[in-house]
């Protein structure tokens, strides 16, 4: 979707403000939004979490930090599939005579859930691309979640790398299962991006899935 | 809960809590009174990421790279297996590719569409990789970007910058800074920085 999450090469969005490294949480609540995220029952597939992001107000997207974001989500994502009520949400009390679940992330789980490696890598067909080949990133505009940029549809790159077969967030995001394609780390000029005023030897990085690729 | 004091404002002890923090607390409240959340996983999560990974990860590696050429091999072959070596795995770590800074090249990484990061290596990232200015500039202007961190870069350098769009995340191995020689990798290490890691400085 063209939502405001997409910024890259967007202005006006103010300074960078720097801060010390160390800090993983700038209030308690932020931590506990954390954990309630990675251990709600609700935790769906990541692409689905991002697309949820994505769907917010713009003015919200805009005006609300990372962590305001991550509560509104679990919120909604608790309330849509009935797991709590909105009545039970304003008041934080459990209405009379509601049932008692099983959490759906003991404690006992927690560490392994968050260092066991894991892998999006999927087999695939043979890739269609090879490093070196010149592709262009499509000129696409898909109202559902996508991982392909505005600011690089429709610009030529070079094919940097081959990820292999990666989970494809188009679908994904949508259950419609893992769909996966060949990624790519494609390369390209800074000057084919943001035109002749860029600096001649700089250049971008993207991963693009090969739907989102043709030969140029 | 304890927290560590940071050599900055911990507002949230003092002061009374927020709107917000109610509200997270009354949710929290809900979930566990519900059976929904374990209260000690929440604090489990809480302590992986406040005490259990962070920049002083990645600097390890940087600095194991910097000192064993065997291991700065491997990293340049799987990134994610010779940092799992270190014990450095999982959630938003699962596809490492180290990329090098050299005199000819300045990495620089960002994530325009979301806050993709690096967690076993770097921890969880500071608010302004997350936020709108950064994302939105690091693409289009990131001399500009590194001027604001204070980093200089010569014409000659290539900017090349890494915009995470997929599970791939890309730590920067800073150049080893010169008169370091007979440094350990602990102490080469404690030179390693995060924006170093994440290319918005140099060392």
């Amino acid at each position: 979707m063209n939502g405001v999450h997409d910024m890259g090469g967007m202005h006006g969005m103010g300074p960078i403000t720097p801060e010390p490294e160390g800090i993983a949480f700038h209030h308690a609540w932020e931590g506990r939004v954390h954990a309630l995220n990675l251990a709600s029952p609700t935790r769906g597939n990541i692409d689905a979490g991002r697309h949820k992001i994505e769907r917010m107000p713009p003015a919200d997207y805009l005006r609300m930090s990372y962590y305001e974001k991550w509560l509104a989500r679990v919120e909604q994502l608790l309330l849509e599939a009935g797991y709590i009520t909105a009545d039970e949400l304003a008041s934080g009390r459990a209405a009379p005579g509601a049932p008692k679940s099983t959490p759906f992330r003991p404690a006992a789980s927690v560490h392994a859930a968050l260092t066991s490696p894991y892998s999006y890598v999927r087999d695939v067909p043979p890739a269609a691309f090879a490093v070196g080949d010149r592709v262009r990133a499509r000129v696409m505009n898909p109202p559902g979640h996508t991982r392909l940029p505005r600011y690089v549809r429709g610009r030529v790159g070079v094919i940097d790398r081959l990820h292999g077969g990666h989970v494809f967030p188009d679908r994904h995001a949508h259950g419609h299962g893992e769909d996966p394609h060949h990624l790519y780390c494609v390369r390209f000029e800074a000057r084919e991006l943001w035109g002749p005023e860029a600096p001649a030897r700089d250049s971008v990085r993207l991963d693009l899935w090969e739907p989102y690729l043709e030969r140029a | 809960m304890a927290h560590d004091h940071h050599d900055h404002d911990h507002d949230h002890e003092q002061e009374p809590p927020s709107d917000i923090a109610l509200r997270v607390k009354a949710l929290e409240s809900l979930l566990i009174e519900k059976g929904l959340v374990d209260p000690a996983a929440l604090d489990a999560i809480v302590d992986h990421y406040e005490h259990k990974v962070g920049p002083r990860n990645g600097a390890r590696v940087v600095a194991k790279a910097w000192s064993d050429q065997a291991y700065l091999e491997r990293l340049r072959a799987d990134a994610t297996a010779a940092i799992a070596e270190l014990g450095f795995t999982g959630r938003q770590g699962e596809h490492m590719i180290a990329v090098e800074n050299t005199p000819t090249t300045h990495n620089l990484v960002v994530c325009t569409l979301c806050s993709c990061y690096p967690w076993p290596v770097l921890g969880l990232p500071p608010v302004w990789y997350k936020s709108a200015p950064y994302r939105a500039r690091a693409v289009i202007d990131p001399r500009g970007v590194l001027a604001d961190f204070g980093t200089e870069l010569p014409d000659d350098v290539e900017v090349s910058v890494w915009d995470s769009t997929a599970e791939v995340r890309y730590l920067v191995i800073p150049e080893r800074p010169a008169g370091t020689e007979g440094l350990s990798e602990a102490e080469l290490a404690d030179l390693v920085t995060r924006d170093g890691m994440i290319g918005t400085a140099r060392l």
